[in-house]
């Protein structure tokens, strides 16, 4: 059976899936009234996916797959700002690979390389600093992406520029926050969720009370996970007991990585460099208020957006995402991948035509991957 | 570039820049250690920690560490990430 070899601790899976069948028996979840449970990780929708954790589980529980994978949150205007800086003839442009393929109106940024542009994709704004070290008649853009869990890095990176002088240093900064949307998600009368499973490197980061609201003031149960199978599995558990006891609360799985108030250093770096945005868009999700990053006054030498006059400092652009494309509706959970018009048609993760079909965290790349070929059949 | 990869902490390279060399999956690689650093940066050699684009985020022990890079190749991201290394190292002289 497929199910013992995937699993590296099968019986530890199936006693949990068993408990979490019983669970959502004892809730009276069915394949018609599910219990929907957004994970709201780009790592955890992998995971789910590539385990088949939606398969196994009991039909009661339905997965929706949230907005956290930020290459697939990235607007279009953006990835065309990026393409427009590294154009740019004195401009080194270093990028996360992530970041390669997602399509802008005219271009992606693989294709601007491709067309001449130096981008170079680096693991690390380390690598981009040491590039600017290397190349001081150049100017070297870092595209600071990501969550929490990259915000650090590109803080750290900034601070010690600035510790060398290193002037020719800077970053496009496009860093965004998880609790926010979430709270976008929430607010939203269209959509149904009764809990979620939380991040766990970003909790990593920011520790476990930035979600304390969502218990707080809308009464869901938010479990921190980690990634493997069974801390899904078992973060889901902890879930359907909270609801099954009627009570809602964060709780931590994932507390061998996440410590309760997070990683002093890492939180006193990002409050140091960065201030939040009065708003920041995201694809699919419009503006969400607060949920993005800007650098503060006294780093502004290595402000992307102040250096090269683009992005928000440039004011509000108003550019709209590509027609037939449905990212939005999927990543808001109101319909499956497979529902979109160009699901495996216009777009597949060789010719992505919306961003959740560029990276693996990205639930039509998930769907592609694991089963695709068989779901689009259907 | 969001689950990170698990290394060990090998040698430190630069003391004033808290900059370490990290053995990740046989893979030599300079990592800032600025957020796992709580006094000498010599107590970290020989543990392991989770790296983030670069930056050790968290200390963990051995057998979390084997289990994390398990998972991580079953998804490919352990796959995934050492490429990025290689690229990032090929950027650097303007190669990649
Ligand atoms: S299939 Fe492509 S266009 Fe449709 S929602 Fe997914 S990523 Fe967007």
């Amino acid at each position: 059976m497929k199910f013992a070899s995937e699993f590296r601790d099968p019986t530890a899976a199936k006693g949990l899936l068993a408990a979490i069948a019983h669970k959502a028996d004892e809730i009276g979840a069915t394949g018609e009234k599910p219990v929907h449970i957004m994970e709201i990780c780009g790592g955890h929708t992998h995971s789910i996916f590539r385990y088949g954790l939606d398969k196994l589980i009991h039909e009661g529980i339905e997965f929706i797959h949230g907005p956290g994978c930020p290459v697939c949150v990235l607007p279009m205007s953006r990835v065309d700002e990026c393409v427009e800086i590294a154009e740019r003839p004195e401009v080194i442009f270093t990028t996360f690979g992530d970041a390669m393929r997602v399509p802008g109106h005219k271009k992606s940024l693989l294709q601007a390389k491709a067309a001449g542009a130096d981008i170079r994709m680096v693991y690390s704004p380390l690598d981009a600093l040491e590039i600017a070290r290397r190349n001081p008649e150049r100017e070297v853009v870092f595209f600071g992406l990501g969550f929490e869990t990259t915000t650090p890095s590109t803080a750290l990176s900034i601070q010690q520029a600035a510790r060398e002088g290193l002037n020719n240093f800077s970053v496009f900064c496009n860093h965004i926050t998880v609790p926010e949307p979430i709270k976008a998600l929430l607010d939203d009368p269209h959509m149904v969720l009764d809990g979620f499973i939380g991040p766990g490197h970003v909790s990593m980061v920011i520790g476990v009370h930035p979600y304390d609201f969502i218990a707080a003031d809308y009464g869901k149960p938010l479990v921190v996970a980690g990634f493997e199978p069974t801390d899904l599995l078992q973060s889901v558990l902890m879930v359907l007991t909270q609801i099954a006891e009627g009570r809602a609360s964060v709780e931590n799985q994932y507390a061998r990585v996440v410590p309760e108030h997070g990683n002093p250093v890492s939180l006193a770096a990002i409050a140091d460099v960065y201030e939040r945005r009065p708003s920041f868009e995201w694809r699919g999700l419009g503006e969400i208020d607060a949920s993005g990053l800007r650098i503060r006054e006294a780093y502004r030498a290595f402000d992307a957006e102040e250096k090269f006059g683009i992005g928000y400092a440039a004011g509000p652009r108003d550019v709209p995402e590509i027609e037939g494309c449905a990212c939005g509706q999927v990543m808001t959970g109101r319909i499956k991948p497979t529902a979109c018009p160009q699901f495996g048609k216009g777009c597949t993760p060789e010719m992505p035509l919306g961003a959740l079909m560029v990276s693996s965290e990205g639930a039509c790349a998930a769907y592609w991957q694991y089963g695709g070929a068989r779901v689009a059949a259907e | 570039m969001c689950l990170g990869i698990p290394g060990r902490i090998v040698a430190i390279t630069d003391e004033a820049r808290l900059m370490a060399m990290a053995d990740v999956s046989g893979v030599k690689r300079e990592v800032n250690v600025a957020c796992i650093a709580d006094g000498p940066l010599e107590a970290l050699i020989g543990h392991w920690a989770l790296i983030h684009v670069g930056f050790a985020m968290s200390v963990i022990d051995e057998d979390e560490a084997a289990k994390t890079l398990e998972a991580l190749r079953d998804l490919g991201e352990a796959q995934e990430t050492l490429q990025q290394m290689a690229e990032g190292a090929r950027a650097l002289e303007g190669t990649a």
